[in-house]
């Protein structure tokens, strides 16, 4: 759902279908209705004269609204100029956050991020059964690679702090715990069908508590 | 004795109640707050100190000290104090501040008013790692819940004091947990350390004296204010006092988060709340007993230490985060190691030679070590070298990064040896007989 009302929306000229080689650059971004209220109570939480501590949640504002408006959520350059002038920051100064920080994609993805925690508690768990199946079930060559027809994109993570539900899959802004191989094809399916499972641990546990229910807190003291 | 449910904190940790502020009143969230905040600054930090809570951001430095390290009086510049939350949680093998968020929200923004009262704030951030987003829209949810209900703000829970409350999300860097780093990405720069001194005390969040405190330690403040220092102190040994959120994970038969008392035996913390050992106890060969900074420890030092700072310290480890790592023996520790050594080189900021070129370093040698692809003399190079990158660095980092693999060759040094004996044997069978 574009905003619309200024008249700005929609306006990505020059974007190419997602999975072409060459991706180029939208040659104009402006935040639409939706983001400006976003960026507006944003700005507000900072005093006066510090706009530039929102320019992180103003990039993921940008990211957002070109996955909403394109299908793909990333930003652009001229994004990132769009940050900074509204922000009252020099370009580079929103270049520099933009390439620090790894949750901001510079470059097109697809249209689900698959995104395989491989750091040691979910190795020791068996991520690398979860990254096969991305891999498979997704049709991706591997870390990096967006699949032909545009659905997915397939990143390697570092832990995403659910080790006790390891491993962990997290596509887009949700986590999918206690994965293994079946479970991530039959995720992977489901999202090509359109379907979105509810996210969460895929064996039922009730969030971080043990296998088969909170041994704590079960209210059986008095 | 094990610690009884009525002495948790954190009775929602699983969220099996709602998060929200009627719930959390139930629970006992908020009640009394103005009340307690009567008391005064000194009355908090004093009851703060004889508590003995230490830091649960991974330091261990003991709270009610760094808070008397605010200055007493609001800067005549009239300058605001802040105090700062971290809720970036990205130490390899920590999940306990994510439950906090999402699970008992209101005992962190309760903590945050009482916190931030307590070191004269007139303002606190929450930096939550940019991943965690829908934790951090529950956190947000409840924020603004405490505002409309007149908890935060202008006479904040009819107190008198003022205090604002914000969240902030990060977005996907480890080293933004780096105190320093965290207050640099507040302002909207690159998450790089600064050097210290100066510290935030004088100099932080936009050159204003602040605080920097983890989720954990801010939101057991309330309850223990409420129940008393004496209460908190009852639990764990001297110095080590409390109860403690431990993530246990990895090769146990039911990873989970438990809250228990500091100082409990290793082996009992895994075998009564985790199930127990994949395979049995005898099948255990090390743990990382807190985080993926802290080294490793073999099975015969498991068999009977304590969970606490000075017990793991006397070990050559640390409590940490106490993100617990249970790996069995058919575990390859050296590539368990490795991929820790991949973290550090990923999320190295880069402004110091010995930690940029460092990190990349060492994860070279130890992708070689885990082959074997190695001579037997360079695990002596690799242990000097992480000896020269640690304590030479603006930040902890590069200490975090080469602990790990300290902790292997201390304790798994006949492991690496085999296998690049093993290597030599596959690759050169003439030089072997
Ligand atoms: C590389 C690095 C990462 C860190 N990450 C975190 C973190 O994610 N959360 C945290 O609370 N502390 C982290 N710390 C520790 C903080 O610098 C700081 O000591 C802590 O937030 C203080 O809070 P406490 O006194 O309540 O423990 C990190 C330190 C380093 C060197
Ligand atoms: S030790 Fe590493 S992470 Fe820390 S400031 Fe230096 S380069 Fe950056
Ligand atoms: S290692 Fe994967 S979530 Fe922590």
């Amino acid at each position: 759902m574009s905003g619309g009302g200024t008249g700005v929306g929609g306006g990505f000229e020059g974007t190419h279908a997602i999975g072409e080689a060459e991706a180029e650059e939208p040659t104009h971004f402006a935040f639409d209705a939706d983001s400006e209220a976003q960026i507006a109570k944003i700005v507000a939480r900072y005093p006066e004269g510090r706009q530039a501590s929102a320019v992180i949640a103003t990039l993921y504002i940008a990211q957002k609204q070109m996955g909403r408006l394109t299908g793909s959520a990333w930003v652009p350059r001229i994004a990132m100029d769009a940050v900074a002038a509204r922000l009252s920051m020099p370009p580079v100064r929103v270049y520099e956050v933009a390439t620090f920080y790894f949750m901001f994609n510079t470059k097109p993805i697809g249209k689900f991020h698959l995104q395989v925690c491989g750091t040691t508690p979910c190795w020791l768990r068996g991520s690398d059964d979860v990254m096969r199946a991305c891999k498979e079930a997704g049709h991706l060559k591997g870390y990096g690679d967006t699949s032909a027809d545009g659905l997915f994109t397939m990143t390697e993570v570092e832990c995403l702090g659910g080790c006790v539900n390891a491993p962990v899959l997290q596509v887009d802004d949700d986590y999918y715990e206690d994965m293994d191989y079946e479970s991530t094809v039959k995720l992977i399916e489901a999202l090509k069908r359109g379907e979105r499972p509810a996210p969460g641990s895929v064996i039922g546990r009730q969030t971080s508590a043990p296998e088969g229910g909170p041994m704590v807190l079960t209210g059986s003291e008095e | 004795m094990a610690l009884a449910d009525k002495d948790r904190i954190f009775t929602n940790l699983y969220g099996t109640q709602p998060w929200n502020l009627q719930a959390a009143r139930m629970r006992g969230d908020w009640d009394g707050t103005a009340a307690i905040l009567a008391k005064g600054r000194d009355w908090i930090v004093e009851e703060m100190k004889q508590s003995g809570l230490r830091g649960r951001g991974g330091a261990g430095f003991p709270t009610g000290l760094k808070w008397s390290f605010m200055p007493k009086e609001r800067p005549a510049d009239g300058r605001p104090v802040y105090l700062v939350v971290n809720a970036d949680e990205s130490e390899p093998g920590t999940c306990k501040d994510r439950d906090i968020l999402r699970h008992d929200p209101h005992k962190l923004v309760e903590g945050c008013l009482i916190a931030g009262m307590a070191m004269g704030a007139t303002a606190g951030y929450i930096y939550y790692r940019g991943e965690y987003f829908n934790e951090g829209n529950i956190l947000q949810a409840a924020i603004d819940e405490a505002y409309e209900a007149g908890l935060l703000g202008k006479n904040a829970c009819g107190s008198g004091y003022d205090f604002e409350l914000y969240s902030h999300r990060g977005a996907g860097a480890y080293i933004c947990g780096e105190e320093t780093a965290l207050i640099e990405s507040l302002e909207g720069k690159k998450g790089m350390p600064r050097m210290k001194p100066p510290f935030p005390a004088a100099v932080g969040l936009y050159g204003c004296p602040s605080t920097v405190n983890n989720v954990e330690t801010i939101a057991v403040v309330p309850t223990i204010l409420r129940r008393g220092a004496g209460w908190f102190a009852g639990f764990g040994r001297p110095k080590n006092s409390g109860t403690k959120i431990f993530c246990l994970q990895g090769h146990v038969n039911k990873p989970c988060n438990v809250e228990a008392e500091m100082s409990i035996p290793l082996r009992e913390l895994i075998d009564r709340y985790a199930g127990g050992v994949r395979g049995g106890w005898d099948n255990l060969l090390a743990v990382i007993p807190g985080g993926s900074s802290t080294p490793m420890i073999p099975k015969s030092v498991c068999d009977d230490v304590l969970m606490d700072f000075d017990a793991l310290r006397e070990h050559k480890t640390g409590l940490g985060t106490a993100g617990v790592i249970v790996m069995d023996k058919s575990t390859d520790l050296i590539k368990a190691i490795q991929r820790l050594s991949a973290f550090y080189k990923h999320e190295s900021c880069g402004q110091c030679t010995p930690c940029r070129e460092g990190m990349g370093w060492v994860n070279r040698v130890m992708l070689r070590m885990v082959e074997g692809r190695a001579e037997i003399d360079e695990i002596d190079v690799l242990e000097q070298v992480t000896r020269q990158i640690e304590g030479h660095t603006i930040c902890a980092l590069a200490d975090g990064g080469v602990w790990p693999v300290q902790g292997l060759i201390r304790h798994f040094r006949p492991m690496m040896e085999e296998r690049i004996a093993a290597y030599r044997a596959a690759h050169f069978p003439m030089a072997a007989e």
